[in-house]
């Protein structure tokens, strides 16, 4: 089956700064694929010079087997991480204004009920909450009835809710058999919404996969994440890999009976430890040595 | 291009100023008031041109019957009189060019004195003089009239006022809010859509001139049930003239919007042009003596032009074979700024 989107060896750099750095990955029509990497790891460049807002210093973007071309803009859908909008209209007149700006559209209504603008539909577009405004966003990114959207940090700086709901949202695109772009750096986000990911660190991927896949290659092994009041000082004396933190330390275990017996032979009081299943942030953790969001 | 897009970017500036009500109404207000401000200063014969501080003097407020100075200079128009109690509070406001001359009553001859640096002073001194000269003195000379009608200083400033307020809206409306819109994302979200750079920029060019013929219509109906004023040639005249001039004026303000992402630097870059321009455009006085390169200088504006071809046919009533010329430069540099703003336009940078 042909690639949707085929990036290869791209690069972008601005003056002394290389932004992106020889990123190649292909993505398949049909999928939800997320860019995961911490703030300033290139994603956004990477996503922006693959909607064609910024030209890249070198490389090459393939789309259905070809270069971009102006037809391309008709055929994505973008949310940008930050945007601003014109000024003195409301979410619905904004919708229509954009509507009126591509050949093929979404009927407006299903896109208020899809991504629940109906009660706001008709404030000005900048008197709106944070979550109401991602969604609405999120509209405007479906407007033209795209075959692949990128979502840039869609849930950045929303409440647990908010994000939740957001998501939802972007199950029902993915379900209506729309490729999904996505960038993060929530490992959670990636793990519900991805079917592949690829992570980036200093504008390089350094891993690629499916999520499980990446689990299993990068991050077999159990997290038991205690307290640092807790732990008494004894974690140094630790015979298993451990990651120190400000407030906790985190230790990964293939064999959790035997990690516990060894806290508690080092008198740790385990009343307030926590044992969590491996995830992306641990693939990050140990690919990098740093975690997502420091 | 295609019309629908244009269309709709043209639409939603619209929408943009006329929901924007403080902008909105300012840009209604502003020419309006200067011209009111104008008519009643200028349109009164109580208005004082020059200050003359008299002392010892009581009150501020000087009675003409109790002043020991020739009765044609006190009762001379455009001179204003202000009482000091003592010469030392006198020569301050003069040292301070707050008033232009200063008297002391109650001496003979009088005693005044003057700023050096002050050219009111040197005018007011020779008024002075020319009081004390006898009237059978006075004869060398002969007034006559002006044949015709005369032109009030109001109808020669009015047209410049709307000019002012077009080369604001046009620069401003279009350079400065372009390059904000390029700074918080706005074109950015435009370029990720299908709308092409010709097509923004048409509409904004368009959506600004349409604004501003709205203006200065509704301007121009307002003060002229006010002041009604004189119109020597045609309405339609008028009106070509200013649209083609808006057009010059947009498209330098598309010029200035095609690059940069700091409002900052853009209202300095505003500033350097709009200032002279109004000043060496004769909105406010004549460049007549002026220095040549000075008036030379001034033909690279397109108010100028502007200016020049609107005073003909509303004072002159002159046609538009007369002001070809104007129409012609107007015409010459909306094309040339057109290509270069269009050319050098960037959604981003």
């Amino acid at each position: 089956m042909p690639h949707l989107l085929e990036v290869k060896n791209l690069v972008k750099k601005y003056e002394k700064i290389v932004a992106v750095n020889g990123v190649t990955f292909s993505i398949e029509s049909g999928i939800c694929f997320g860019l995961l990497g911490p703030n300033g790891a290139g994603k956004t460049t990477t996503i922006e010079v693959i909607e064609d807002v910024i030209s890249p210093t070198s490389g090459e973007i393939i789309y259905r087997g070809e270069p971009r071309s102006a037809a391309f803009r008709e055929n994505v859908g973008i949310q940008f991480q930050q945007t601003a909008l014109l000024s003195f209209l409301t979410v619905r007149e904004t919708l229509e204004t954009f509507q009126s700006l591509y050949s093929n559209t979404h009927h407006l209504d299903e896109l208020v009920a899809l991504c629940h603008l109906k009660d706001f539909q008709h404030q000005y577009n900048d008197k709106i909450s944070g979550g109401q405004r991602q969604r609405f966003m999120l509209a405007l990114a479906l407007i033209n009835q795209p075959e692949l959207v990128f979502l840039d940090e869609p849930s950045t700086g929303l409440d647990p809710q908010a994000r939740r709901n957001l998501w939802d949202v972007i199950d029902q695109i993915k379900n209506g058999g729309k490729t999904v772009i996505l960038t993060t750096h929530y490992m959670e986000e990636a793990q519900q919404l991805c079917d592949q990911v690829a992570i980036m660190d200093y504008g390089k991927i350094i891993a690629q996969g499916s999520p499980d896949e990446l689990i299993k290659k990068y991050s077999a092994e159990i997290t038991v994440i205690l307290p640092k009041k807790a732990a008494n000082g004894a974690w140094r004396e630790l015979s298993m890999k451990y990651h120190e933190f400000a407030d906790r330390i985190e230790i990964n275990t293939s064999d959790l009976n035997a990690c516990l017996k060894e806290l508690l032979s080092k008198r740790m009081d385990l009343t307030d430890m926590t044992v969590r299943g491996s995830n992306l942030e641990n693939v990050f953790l140990n690919l990098t040595g740093r975690q997502l969001r420091e | 291009m295609k019309f629908k897009r244009f269309w709709t970017m043209f639409l939603a500036r619209n929408r943009e100023f006329f929901r924007d009500r403080a902008a909105f109404g300012w840009n209604f207000l502003f020419p309006f008031l200067i011209v009111a401000g104008f008519g009643v200063i200028f349109g009164s014969r109580a208005y004082t041109v020059y200050k003359i501080g008299i002392f010892p003097y009581e009150s501020k407020t000087v009675s003409m019957e109790n002043v020991n100075l020739p009765q044609n200079f006190l009762s001379m128009r455009h001179l204003n009189f202000i009482g000091f109690k003592s010469a030392q509070e006198g020569l301050t406001k003069l040292r301070h060019h707050k008033i232009d001359f200063l008297i002391k009553i109650g001496t003979q001859p009088p005693q005044y004195w003057i700023s050096d640096s002050s050219p009111k002073g040197y005018i007011v001194e020779k008024i002075f003089y020319s009081s004390l000269v006898p009237a059978e003195n006075m004869g060398l000379a002969t007034k006559k009239e002006i044949e015709g009608r005369q032109i009030r200083y109001i109808d020669w400033l009015f047209p410049g006022i709307l000019a002012m307020n077009m080369m604001f809206s046009a620069l401003w409306g279009v350079g400065y809010i372009v390059v904000r819109y390029r700074k918080n994302g706005v074109l950015k979200r435009l370029k990720a859509t299908p709308l092409t750079a010709f097509e923004y920029l048409s509409a904004q060019m368009l959506s600004r001139i349409f604004l501003l013929m709205f203006t200065l219509t509704v301007v121009w109906i307002g003060c002229d049930l006010i002041f009604s004023f004189y119109i020597g040639g045609s309405y339609f005249d008028l009106f070509l003239v200013f649209l083609i001039g808006s057009l010059s004026l947009t498209a330098l303000g598309l010029v200035l919007a095609s690059r940069g992402t700091s409002e900052e630097f853009t209202t300095g870059i505003l500033n350097f042009i709009s200032w002279p321009m109004m000043f060496l455009s004769e909105v406010w006085f004549s460049l007549e003596g002026a220095p040549n390169w000075v008036k030379m200088f001034a033909e690279i504006f397109p108010l100028t032009h502007m200016l020049r071809a609107v005073r003909k046919i509303m004072n002159d009533g002159a046609g538009l074979l007369d002001v070809s010329m104007e129409l012609t430069v107007l015409s010459l540099m909306a094309v040339t700024f057109l290509i270069a703003g269009a050319s050098m336009f960037s959604w981003n940078k």
